[in-house]
């Protein structure tokens, strides 16, 4: 059966060992995480993880179904179909020898990202957008060398009705 | 009021009509222990804290209430694990208490620490690690009703030590309210009216029940869906005493040693409906194939449970019970009368079925067979004791030959399958029911498991049975090692076991053998009749088999016979 990428994402009792229970459930029953967040809300004592995970449409209901079993989780929504906005950031330390300096330049105008950190060999971009963005990005600045990466996962929020 | 960590436990033990722990203590909860004997709850001390949990889960299948246990921190916690997991697998509901090393002491590699809800999260329903004593109270609460809603479970609560002595001001109020966990117990009556209208249109319908019947005390409304509508009725291992064993609607148990007519009735019938199951390899065999004529419904409190393993027309999330009332009240309102005639073609099949393949063994002069020293014991006790086993060959057995006519009666490690569990069990389920005869059916090696329960029950007068049916392996693996591996039997001879006889005295119990079948009777009643922990041990055909057998992963239709 056809595995797709579901944006999970959760409001959870913001408790020691829940994180742990999310993760740990997720590697005893054999799903698979492509990437996790996990921080705050406003509402004192929840706070929001969001999974993305690959899975064919059986497994994604057990996922759904397995996390809402968990007494700590307050809310499971599958953001994958929904008019929702889902975002990334990263941070990309990109080689900046002089030939590149201008082009990385331009790259970052075009995709209105950031360069927060500048060094004789080097820039660090930052950027936040969809998953296509930051591939599209990441494939752009490759033939000059990317050092380092860290990426954040994706999150998401439904959008509200207009 | 101004209690104590341990006085508040107490407080809340009491509230929530806890009449007996198990229990086994140490440094960490030695002043829980000092307030315990000050209260009126008995407190049955084990011999290995997985004797205690096993002896609380038994407690808990036998009475319907929750089973608590209380352990010391470290390997008493580590002890627990087997009998926890045992009880998550069957959904028992259980309330767990661990002593743990004092709050700053935690995380430093204390003597005796173990990081025992890391260890349980997986195998417990929910679990707690009591930080402050101010939550004591409130944790407790939320343990028991974790433990006992929704699809029950065992709730393991950590109170390092000087939570147990802190103080702090005791709150009377019982209520507790968690937002994240609201168990749905109301079908569907949408859903519900849709298996109404499959009812009326089958042919060839079969009832399969679970444990959740068990656990939703809901075997007499699942007695009356199926007198009702004429359907005939088979069980997991789990939901075995949900259905009478007499009644001439009843097929015996499914799957992988069922009834030759109960698979067969899987295999050919055209609606299955599936209450408190959760389609588990040993019942469906190759699962592809499973009911594979038919349209299935299935009833569960667990949505997880639903869709797991097979493809279903009808999902129904609600408690088995209240489902059962509510279809029950459904057909009874459309009056229909022709069920009878409708299926009666169906019920011929079935009596054609069991014609050709009983549960029959043939009992010579010389060699006990073990089903015979069940077929026996099912007599001498006219069918009412309570029922512990081990795992194994012996476990089958106690299954397929005594015919249990009432819930709470069949008490099996299902879903685990662990040995050692019978003993302790049925130590647990004479603490709950002590004016039931209360026999664990064993086999040789699982008895070995938790024998040192034995001091147990003669301590505490539980006075148990056990059936040990000796035959000198560890026979159900042997089994699979004769069909499925040519016979070669590694290692799974025991052909070096104790004088069971002399074992018992030693413990101080009655130890009785018989070695040939004229004596199984005498034997048996000897130790029934006794007011004594007996061992009874019979020592059986060595390389018996269980049949019928339906091969791991093969379609149970395609049963081996003999
Ligand atoms: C704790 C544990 N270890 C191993 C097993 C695997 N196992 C299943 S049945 C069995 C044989 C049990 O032997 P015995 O108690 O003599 O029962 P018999 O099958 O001979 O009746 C074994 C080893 C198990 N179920 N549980
Ligand atoms: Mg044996």
């Amino acid at each position: 059966m056809q595995e797709n990428k579901h944006v999970i994402t959760m409001l959870v009792d913001n408790e020691p060992g829940v994180l742990a229970r999310v993760v740990g459930l997720f590697g005893g029953r054999g799903f698979n995480i492509e990437s996790l967040c996990v921080a705050e809300t406003v509402t004192t004592g929840i706070s929001r993880i969001t999974i993305v995970t690959k899975a064919n449409p059986p497994v994604v209901e057990q996922i759904e179904k397995q996390l809402n079993k968990l007494i700590n989780i307050v809310k499971v929504r599958d953001l994958t179909h929904e008019d929702a906005v889902k975002r990334e950031m990263a941070l990309i330390c990109v080689k900046a020898s002089p030939e590149y300096r201008a082009e990385i330049l331009r790259i970052v105008d075009i995709f209105r990202c950031k360069v927060v950190d500048v060094g004789l060999e080097h820039f660090i971009i930052e950027v936040t957008g969809d998953e296509g963005k930051l591939t599209a990005l990441l494939n752009l600045l490759k033939p000059m060398g990317i050092k380092k990466i860290a990426r954040t996962g994706t999150i998401a929020l439904m959008r509200e009705p207009k | 009021m101004e209690m104590t960590g341990a006085q508040i436990l107490m407080a809340v033990l009491e509230e929530q009509g806890v009449d007996t722990i198990f229990g086994f203590p140490g440094g960490a909860v030695i002043d829980i222990y000092d307030e315990l004997v000050k209260t009126d709850i008995r407190h049955i001390l084990v011999r290995h804290e997985q004797g205690a949990v096993h002896a609380a889960d038994g407690y808990a299948r036998a009475s319907g209430r929750p089973g608590v246990c209380l352990v010391t921190s470290g390997p008493g916690a580590t002890n627990t694990v087997t009998g926890i997991a045992t009880a998550y697998m069957d959904s028992i509901p259980m309330v767990v208490i661990t002593g743990q090393v004092p709050t700053h002491l935690i995380g430093n590699d204390a003597f005796q620490e173990v990081d025992i809800t890391g260890i349980t999260r997986p195998c417990t329903k929910h679990n707690y690690l009591v930080k402050s004593v101010d939550d004591l109270a409130r944790v407790l609460r939320e343990a028991f009703y974790i433990a006992m809603s929704g699809r029950p479970g065992p709730v393991l609560v950590d109170i390092p030590k000087d939570v147990a002595n802190a103080h702090t001001r005791w709150n009377d109020n019982p209520q507790i309210r968690i937002k994240s966990y609201q168990p749905n117990y109301k079908p569907n009556m949408k859903q519900l009216k849709k298996v109404v209208g499959l009812i009326k249109k089958a042919k060839r319908p079969l009832l399969f029940g679970g444990g959740g019947l068990i656990l939703s005390n809901a075997a007499e409304a699942f007695t009356e869906f199926a007198r009702q509508t004429r359907t005939p009725v088979t069980t997991s291992l789990m939901g075995l005493g949900a259905f009478p064993g007499s009644d001439p609607l009843w097929l015996g148990m499914i799957g992988m040693h069922g009834t030759y007519r109960a698979n067969m009735s899987a295999g050919n019938c055209d609606l299955l409906i599936a209450i408190g199951v959760r389609f588990d390899d040993r019942v469906t065999g190759k699962i592809d194939t499973f009911a594979g004529k038919a349209k299935i419904v299935h009833i569960d409190i667990d949505p997880t449970s639903i869709r797991k393993n097979v493809q279903v027309a009808v999902p129904v999330v609600g408690g088995c019970r209240e489902s059962l009332e509510k279809l029950n009240a459904l057909i009874a309102e459309e009056q229909i009368d022709n069920f009878d005639e409708r299926h009666q073609e169906w019920l011929q099949q079935i009596d054609e079925w069991k014609a050709q393949f009983r549960m029959a063994y043939d009992q010579g002069e010389t060699v006990i067979k073990p089903q015979f020293v069940i077929d026996k014991l099912f007599e001498l006790t006219k069918g009412q004791a309570i029922v512990t086993t081990e795992v194994g060959q012996n476990q089958m057995w106690a299954a397929q030959f005594y015919h249990f006519d009432g819930p709470r009666q069949f008490i099996t490690s299902g879903g685990l399958g662990t040995m050692g569990f019978g003993l302790p069990a049925a130590i647990g389920a004479k603490a709950a029911c002590p004016d039931r005869q209360v026999v664990d059916i064993a086999g040789d090696g699982s008895i070995q498991m938790n024998i040192q329960e034995m001091a147990t029950a003669v301590q505490s007068c539980l006075p148990v049975k056990i059936v040990i049916l000796n035959n000198g392996y560890l026979g159900m693996v042997r089994q699979w090692q004769e069909l499925f591996y040519d016979r070669r039997y590694a290692c799974t001879l025991m052909d070096h076991q104790p004088d069971f006889v002399k074992l018992a005295d030693a413990y101080g119990a009655l130890g009785l053998r018989a070695t040939r079948p004229d004596e199984v009777e005498k034997v048996l009643q000897e130790g029934l009749a006794s007011d004594r922990t007996v061992i009874m041990d019979f020592v059986v055909e060595k390389e018996e088999s269980v049949y019928p057998m339906v091969p791991a992963g093969a379609n149970i239709t395609e049963m081996l016979l003999v």
